[in-house]
């Protein structure tokens, strides 16, 4: 007999068979260090990096409609909070691992009021300079190797953990950790009361402001925490590079370009995008390699056929009509049949 | 006082380069409420086009505008045209992620087509050229650029009000969809917008070349100095841009004066200053 009461779920059976999957994909992933190659693990590590700093990018400008090209700000702040915390203040490389996305708060709080002055497109021009000015002030930083960077001492990477395995196991898991973190919390986020509010604002800022919905604030919230946790993933970065120079910390291609393509191929404003992203680029990445700047080019060519054929991305096609969900968001009405 | 005078005459003489920087910009967003994040690196494309043009034909680099800045304006109306009004429409992200993926393609091109060298358009004598005016001696170079600005600006804010495509513009500017009643085509408007903010990139573009060396990799950064010379001057005035550029010059005249490497920084730190107090610029347009 079937069941004709009338209620509200957020789950499919397609999105319980994913999280189910995906929770089967990153316990898999976490014992890589026991079944993969060193180089292996290096480019899961890097995927699990991009995989954040695209949802953080999405959340930004799919949900928020911040569209920033200036992350790299964040991503170039957390390699250098890394280093001079474990170098300069001689913390644990974990504990200022810890302290890496409070500071990123604390530098981005004042930044958002400055630059949230800014309307639309000029925002996005505004977070580049921003980024231009952090990188031209961690060039001045002599403490730090001034513009040339500097390399991360071999006491530090020691005090990370004992032996050549643990310490790239760790510094895997890390980056692994902080890819389902990220995604973790904007899957929290987006299906919060504040989320609710996000979503409202990206389909109609007017009505949303009408409903009551303070969109300054919410605005700034988003903005805060994806810049503390910009700035976590930019500390993993560096960590795995092992050093940091104003160039490398504050690129625009690599922090930037690289990550808004693969969120436009993958689907702006969805969850699943970023991460569908990530892999067709890695995917792409390790065919076409050494293609070097024809690479770019090909790639930003294909986001802007993406952007005006198929706005919504690779999972925007996929999902299609039906409004298949990976991650159980969005609220449907069951016993309707 | 010598000391504090030099550095204040050749802000104000670069203040001219990032005025035409602006002006592109400002057009732009004046008529159809774009951001053109490749602005930049369009106004070094048109460095390498004159480059090639000025190499291959032997041509003193300011001649080479004579080609540069009616193909730049033909780029500008192909790309609008064909491009960018598919962009156009209530949402944010189009525009700028297309603008964002032409700027990345451009810059990549061109480091494919010349490499990362640092290239500069050789002008001769007139590189060298300085006229006396009393204590400070005044580049002949920065001087005409600054001569330039000043006129380009003032033709165009002519053209804004006193020829029927300037009433187009405003047109347009005001009401997109009630225009196209009037029997105008909005996306030719559009097209002939981008195409005068090329020309005027083109020449804006030349003058850099002349001035300092280039890479394919300083696009961003004049992008930049155009918007904040923008948000400085207050959007939607014209001479606003001329007063936020000057500015813009004196501010990175006079860090450099302090330590070199703060020549750029200082620029950004007025125009944080000025958003931070005059968040719609210094002279606003009165709506």
């Amino acid at each position: 007999m079937p069941d004709t009461k009338l209620h509200v779920s957020r789950t499919t059976r397609l999105s319980t068979i994913s999280m189910t999957l995906m929770f089967v994909v990153v316990l898999v992933l976490a014992c890589a260090p026991w079944w993969a190659s060193r180089a292996d693990i290096r480019l899961f590590g890097e995927i699990s990096l991009y995989i954040a700093l695209a949802s953080l990018w999405n959340l930004l400008a799919g949900y928020a409609g911040l569209v920033s090209v200036g992350q790299q700000a964040y991503v170039g702040l957390g390699g250098y909070v890394f280093f001079g915390l474990t170098l300069l203040a001689g913390l644990n490389p974990i504990a200022a691992l810890l302290i890496a996305p409070l500071i990123g708060v604390v530098v981005a709080a004042p930044v958002a009021v400055l630059i949230f002055r800014l309307r639309g497109a000029y925002f996005a021009i505004g977070t580049w300079v921003v980024s231009e000015v952090f990188r031209l002030t961690a060039a001045q930083v002599s403490a730090l190797g001034g513009g040339s960077g500097i390399s991360l001492p071999v006491s530090v990477v020691n005090a990370l953990a004992q032996g050549r395995f643990l310490r790239e196991a760790l510094a895997y898991w890390l980056a692994l950790g902080v890819a389902v973190l990220v995604t973790a919390a904007v899957f929290f986020l987006l299906r919060s009361r504040r989320g609710v509010a996000l979503m409202a604002i990206r389909d109609n800022e007017l009505a949303a402001k009408s409903l009551g919905i303070d969109i300054w604030v919410t605005k700034f919230v988003v903005y805060l925490v994806t810049a503390g946790l910009t700035t976590l993933v930019g500390a993993l970065i560096f960590l795995q590079k092992l050093r940091v120079s104003p160039d490398a910390a504050f690129s625009s291609n690599d922090w930037t370009a690289f990550v808004i393509f693969i969120v436009v191929i993958g689907g702006v404003g969805t969850i699943e995008g970023p991460i569908i992203g990530t892999l067709i680029y890695f995917a792409l990445r390790e065919t076409l390699a050494d293609l070097g700047t024809i690479y770019l080019i090909a790639l930003g060519i294909v986001a802007i056929v993406i952007m005006l054929k198929a706005p919504s991305g690779v999972w925007g096609l996929i999902r299609g009509r039906r409004g298949l969900e990976l991650f159980p968001i969005s609220r449907r009405i069951r016993g309707l049949d | 006082m010598d000391f504090w005078l030099d550095p204040l005459v050749q802000g104000i003489l670069l203040g001219g380069l990032y005025a035409l920087f602006a002006a592109g910009l400002s057009l732009i967003f004046g008529v159809m409420r774009l951001v053109n994040i490749a602005h930049g690196d369009l106004i070094v494309l048109s460095a390498y086009m004159a480059l090639t043009t000025s190499v291959t034909l032997g041509l003193h680099p300011l001649a080479a505008l004579v080609l540069v800045v009616p193909f730049m304006a033909v780029v500008g109306y192909v790309l609008q045209r064909f491009l960018l009004n598919h962009t156009m429409g209530g949402d944010l992200l189009p525009p700028l992620l297309v603008t964002f993926g032409l700027s990345v393609i451009i810059q990549n091109a061109l480091l494919m087509g010349y490499s990362a060298d640092p290239q500069k358009l050789k002008a001769g004598a007139l590189e060298t050229a300085s006229i006396a005016a009393g204590p400070v001696s005044v580049g002949v170079l920065p001087l005409i650029l600054f001569v330039t600005a000043v006129v380009v600006i003032g033709l165009l804010q002519w053209m804004f009000y006193h020829t029927a495509l300037g009433r187009a513009f405003r047109a347009t500017s005001d009401r997109q969809d009630i225009v196209q009643l009037m029997g105008i085509n909005r996306a030719h408007v559009f097209g002939l917008a981008m195409a005068l903010a090329l020309a005027v990139t083109a020449l804006a573009g030349v003058f850099l070349g002349i001035r300092t060396s280039f890479d394919p990799a300083v696009g961003g950064s004049r992008l930049i100095f155009g918007f904040e010379a923008v948000i400085i001057g207050g959007l939607g005035n014209i001479w606003g841009t001329l007063a936020g550029g000057v500015i813009l010059g004196i501010a990175q005249t006079l860090g450099a004066k302090i330590d070199p490497g703060f020549q750029v920084q200082a620029g950004h730190l007025v125009f944080l200053i000025i958003l931070a107090i005059r968040p719609r610029g210094l002279f606003p347009r009165i709506d």
